[in-house]
Order: structure tokens, then sequence, then C-alpha cells
């Protein structure tokens, strides 16, 4: 049983899971209606749902993040600016240049949308070009775009904001009607789950692990190591995309200056929080899922606490502190040095009792 | 060329050079370009030292920890915090300026510390630590107060009489105005501080030992560790000395804005960030320095100006020229160590 237990604490996942747990519980307590659901005009309504619902930027950001993370020991802190590159770009081609509000659309949804994607993949396309061909570190070349994007969205919008206030567009951050359930959700279980599926049914996930630990190996065994970084910058790029896509459904319009703000560190929070080192190889994409709703989940309890948006930051900096030290090999290292020398006296007093 | 020459302009060096060459080049088109719009005037250039006098020291700072091979984004938000703190602590408390000075100063040393400590000691990646610190300075500086706090004369006279003295240049470096004035060129305090800043750091970078092991860690933390360096000590300090820095850069940057609010210097430590790595500094550490940094600033800070004396574009295009320089020196140094790395 011991041994069980052992194993389970011993797990990646587990920290992150209770971590999870234990924000929810503190919920619970101050709250007893925090799991209540219940529908009103239709669609559902709760703090979990809400959770789930405002948590699927994180969650699919945190999704190419984490693929990011594991093949070149970096991070893209681009993520932000394409999402809100994504947007304007999305939103100019819907309402067509120049145009500050629109009910009618130029050009067919299915265009602007695809339009928006594939410039999200251009831009990952761009940095998987600097950090696999050229040999950059992630976060200076990724330092180019998040300068420059939202710089870009900003005179692809004219520099206004760009509302399509056209039914079918506010879909894909709320609700389908005749649909209970909000469509973030749905979108973020597809981009999960074709990930997964993709890591999983391919080699692909073995491969992005060993390009990780050590490319020089990765290559040499027969790896095409820079196409495989290519690769994960271009998903992480269309992962940008598609939640640029849902952020700014939420508010049917292109908010350059905000769409996206400070995205990028929480996905690479949310990578850490799952248990994941930034230094590359190893991952676990269900852990950095389980962060990314952890880090929602606790901005949501400190907003129903009545805590400011903008003085909620320290107590999420401290929760993060605590969790992150709280996995850190020296801390583990140095608790298992106590324990050790604890066992050491324990001995000794007993051995001068056997005495 | 000279081989003795060409071995003294390694690549490194080169880089530095051209970042300063470039600075140049780009002011001298500014003033041919821009000569009818006072760009000519030797107060422009100043003007450029005065607004930029504490992304100078913050950059300092930002350069020191990543010749360590590590990261602080946590600088843009201590820099609001600190700036809050003199404006509340002036315009609200009516406390007296140099408690508060020495208070921000001390409180730099102790966020340093902890991070450092959290970094050094416990081994935790360096852009997650510095992360939280973020949210945290940026959260405190909220916590203080959520409006915007001006201050002015009534609430604090030797700050305001700080920030508003001039020290004026020789008068033959001046001008004469459309309106017969001669207009002398005058810096301001900040300016002095975040030049002594810029010296000392580099003096602290090339001849002290710490300065020295900086360098060490940065280009390979195992032979320096082997070589008897306490590294973890080391990366510590070089935290305690990044936001040390960074506080005397929040007094700068206040002394030019005279307010305190929760928004801003944000997006600063991208800037401090962007303008090492302009100047020649990698990321992974062990290459860089404190002049290139210094010119990494101007060269940001004349895009800005050029744009603005242009008064037509969009401000955003300053992101776009900002962001397509930091790419066109990538590229060069990716391009320098391709080639080092080919002859060896």
């Amino acid at each position: 049983m011991s041994g069980k237990i052992k194993a389970l604490t011993k797990n990646q996942l587990f920290l992150p899971f209770a971590m999870m747990v234990l924000v929810l519980l503190i919920n619970l307590i101050k709250s007893p209606d925090f799991f209540a659901i219940n529908i009103q005009n239709g669609v559902l309504y709760g703090r979990l749902i809400d959770i789930l619902n405002r948590g699927s930027e994180i969650a699919i950001l945190a999704v190419g993040q984490t693929l990011v993370v594991a093949v070149s020991a970096g991070t893209d802190i681009s993520v932000g600016s394409v999402m809100s590159l994504t947007a304007c770009g999305t939103c100019m081609l819907l309402a067509g240049y120049g145009v500050n509000s629109t009910t009618t659309l130029a050009v067919p949804l299915v265009v602007g949308l695809l339009f928006g994607l594939i410039l999200a993949m251009c831009c990952g396309a761009f940095n998987g070009f600097l950090v696999s061909k050229l040999n950059i570190q992630p976060m200076v070349a990724t330092l180019i775009l998040f300068t420059a994007a939202r710089a870009i969205g900003l005179l692809l919008c004219n520099n206004q904001i760009t509302y399509i206030r056209y039914e079918p567009y506010k879909y894909f951050g709320n609700f389908i009607p005749g649909c209970p359930v909000p469509t973030a959700i749905f979108i973020t279980i597809v981009v999960v789950a074709v990930v997964m599926l993709f890591l999983k049914k391919t080699a692909m996930g073995l491969y992005i692990q060993s390009v990780g630990i050590n490319k020089k190996a990765a290559r040499i065994s027969g790896l095409n190591s820079s196409n495989i970084c290519f690769m994960c910058y271009l998903i992480c790029g269309l992962c940008a995309g598609i939640a640029g896509i849902v952020a700014s459904s939420r508010i049917y319009s292109a908010d350059s200056n905000n769409i996206g703000r400070n995205y990028e560190l929480d996905s690479i929070l949310a990578v850490a929080l799952g248990g994941n080192s930034l230094g590359g190889g190893r991952f676990n994409m269900a852990g950095s899922i389980i962060g990314a709703y952890t880090i929602q989940a606790i901005t949501v309890t400190l907003l129903a606490m009545g805590v400011s948006t903008d003085q909620a930051p320290v107590v999420k900096a401290i929760i993060v502190v605590l969790i992150v030290t709280a996995q850190a090999p020296a801390f583990k290292a140095f608790l298992a040095e106590r324990k050790a020398k604890k066992l050491v006296q324990v001995n000794e007093t007993q051995n001068k009792e056997a005495a | 060329m000279n081989k003795k020459v060409f071995d003294k302009l390694n690549g490194n060096t080169l880089l530095l050079v051209i970042t300063i060459c470039l600075f140049f080049f780009m002011y001298i088109i500014g003033c041919i370009v821009y000569s009818g719009k006072g760009f000519t005037h030797l107060q422009t250039f100043l003007n450029l030292l005065i607004t930029n006098a504490g992304l100078i020291c913050v950059a300092s700072g930002m350069t020191c920890v990543m010749l360590c091979g590590g990261i602080d984004i946590s600088v843009g938000s201590l820099v609001a915090m600190d700036c809050m703190i003199l404006a509340y602590g002036m315009g609200k408390l009516n406390l007296p300026c140099i408690p508060l000075i020495l208070m921000i100063l001390v409180i730099g040393l102790v966020f340093g510390a902890v991070q450092g400590f959290l970094i050094g000691y416990m081994k935790i990646q360096p852009f997650i630590i510095t992360m939280a610190g973020m949210f945290f300075a940026r959260g405190m500086t909220a916590v203080i107060c959520t409006d915007q706090i001006s201050i002015t004369e009534t609430t604090n006279k030797l700050f305001y009489a700080w920030a508003n003295f001039k020290i004026q240049l020789p008068a033959f470096l001046g001008y004469v105005n459309k309106k017969g004035k001669l207009q002398v060129p005058f810096i301001r305090i900040s300016v002095i501080i975040a030049l002594l800043v810029v010296a000392a750091t580099f003096f602290l970078l090339k001849y002290t030992k710490f300065g020295r092991s900086l360098y060490a860690v940065g280009g390979n933390q195992t032979s320096a560790a082997m070589m008897g360096l306490d590294t973890r000590k080391i990366k510590m300090k070089a935290y305690i000395l990044s936001s040390f820095l960074c506080s005397i850069g929040g007094i700068c940057y206040c002394l030019n804005t005279m307010s305190g609010s929760v928004q801003q210097a944000s997006g600063f430590e991208m800037d401090a960030i962007a303008s090492s790595v302009i100047g020649g500094t990698l990321l992974t550490g062990g290459v860089g320095n404190v002049i290139g940094s210094f010119f990494g600033v101007m060269i940001t800070g004349t895009i800005t100006t050029l744009v603005n004396t242009n008064g037509k574009l969009l401000s955003s295009w300053a992101n776009i020229a900002t962001a397509a320089l930091l790419c066109f020196f990538i590229i060069l140094q990716s391009v320098f160590a391709y080639v080092k790395n080919r002859s060896k």
C-alpha cells in the first residue's frame, strides 16, 4: 500500500494535480456553491464551467509551448503577440481594410479564419527557421515577433479596434445556439486530442524528446533534428493562432493592444507548473494542461474573493514560487538529506538504547 | 587588413563596433532627413539620454545577469513599484525623499537576494522565478495604490528640484533659436547617474574578480565550478546587482516621469533585453559588454525619436523597426558564430 502511495507521489502529475485540487478545495470552503452548475437561458453557468471556458486559451497555448520547451529547451515568448496578430488579420480580412465595424462579412468566414491561421503559422515558421536552421537561442529569436507581431496587427487594423458584429463569428468564444457547453471547451478538446494522437500514434513524441535531450545524438541516430524542431514551432504558431481566434471571438473584435497580453507568460507558467523542466527533453502534455487550468482556477478564485485584477498577481506570484520550489530537485535533495539525518539519529539512539 | 588588427577585431568586438557605427549612421541619417525639425541640435541627442536614463541603468543590470547565463524579466515591474513607492510616499504620506530612496535601494537588494537565492541555490529556472518576481512587483504596485499619483512641487520640493535641475553644458555648444534667444544644451541629474552606472558596471565587469567570474560562469558553468568558483554565490550576486541597478534605474525613471501608476514601465524588461542583444550580449551567457548595451539603448531610443519626429508614421512602426534591427543583429551574430566554428 505504502509503495503504491509512494509511486503516486513520485508521479510527475501528482504535484500539479494536488495543487489544482487544493485550489478547488479552498474555493469549496470559501463558497459551498462553487461546484454548482445550473442552466440559464439554455447554457451552462457556474464557476467550474467558467474556469474551463476561460482557461481554454492558456490550455491551447500550453500545448504548443510544451512542444517548443521540450524540443529546444527554450520558450516561445511571441505567442501572445501572435494571438493578437491572428485576431487582427482575421478581422481585417472579414471586415475589409480600414472598416471600423461591420455586420456583413467582406469574405466568407472560413477564408478569414484560414487567413488568420496561415498568418500564425507563418509566424511559427519564422521562429522555427531562426531557431532550428540558424541555431539562435529560442527566447531571442521569438523576441523579434514579440516586438513586431502586435505592431503589425495594429497596422493591419489601421490603428483601431475592428468590430465584427456577425453572429457566427461569436460562436467560437461563446456558445453555438442550442449547445449548452461553451464552444471554446470543444476547441480545446479537439486541439489537445489531435496533438496527443499525433504524439502517441506516431513516434513523434519520442523524436521530440530525443531531440530535446541531445540534438546531436538524435541527428547521429538518424533523426532530422532541425526539421523536428521547426515543426514544433510551426505547431506552436498554429496553437497561438487558434487561441487568438477564440480570444477575438469572445469580444467579437480585434483589440490589438489587449488580446493575448501576458499570455506568453501564462503559457510558460502552465508548462512549468505541470512539472515539466524548462531545460527541454522529457515532457508531459497532461501536466501542462493541468497547469493551465490551475492558473485559471487561481485567477478565478482570487477574483471571486474580491481581489482586484491588478492586485491578483501578488498572490499568483507567491503560489508560483511555492509550487516551483516544491518541485525543484535541489529542494527535494535538501529534504531527503534532512530525512536521512533524522533516520541516522533515530538509529543511533536506538543503538544506544539497545546497548 | 593587418593580421594583428584583425585578431583584435574578433567576432565579438566587431559586433560592438558595428553596433556603435550603426548608431552613428542612423543618427546622421536622422540629421540629414529631419534637419529642419531640430534633429541636428545637440539637445536632441541629450534628450535621448534624458528619456532613456532609467533604461540604461536597467539594461546595465540586465547585461550582468545575461552574462552569467540567466535572465531577469522582473525589472519592468520593479521600476513601476519603485516609482509607485516614491510617488505614494511623497504624494500621500508626505515622507521626505532621501529615506524613501534609501528604502527603494534596500528593497532592490532584498528583491534580488530572494530571486538570486531561488535561482542560484534552489536551481530553479531564472525565467520562472523572475516571472514570479514580475507578477509580484506589479501586483504590489497595485496593492500600494491603484491611482496614478504625480509628484509636484507642492508634494516634495527637494525631489522636484532634483528633477528639474538643469546641468548646463558650455554655452558655445548652444544655438540661437528663431526668437534670437541663446539655447544652451543641458542634461539632467538622471543622465549623470546613468552614465556613472555604465562606467561602474564596465569597471566591475572588466577589472574585478566578480566581473570576470560572471563571464566564467556564463561561458561554461561546469568548468567554472571546477576552477573553484562558487557558481551559486556568483549567480545570486548577479541577480542582486541586477535588482539594485534596476532600483537606481527606477529612481532615474521617476525623476523623468514624476509619477507613479500601475501600468508604468510595462515592457521595460523586453526593451532592456532587446538593447542588450543589439549590443552584442548573448543570451547563452559569457559574451557581452555593457558599452554595447548602452549603445543598444541609444539605438532603440533613436528609432523611437525618428518615428516621433516624422509625426505621420504610426508609433507601431518604431516597434517594427526595432524588431527588424533585432533580427538583423541576431542573424549577424549567428553568422559570426558559424564562421568561427568553421575556421576551427
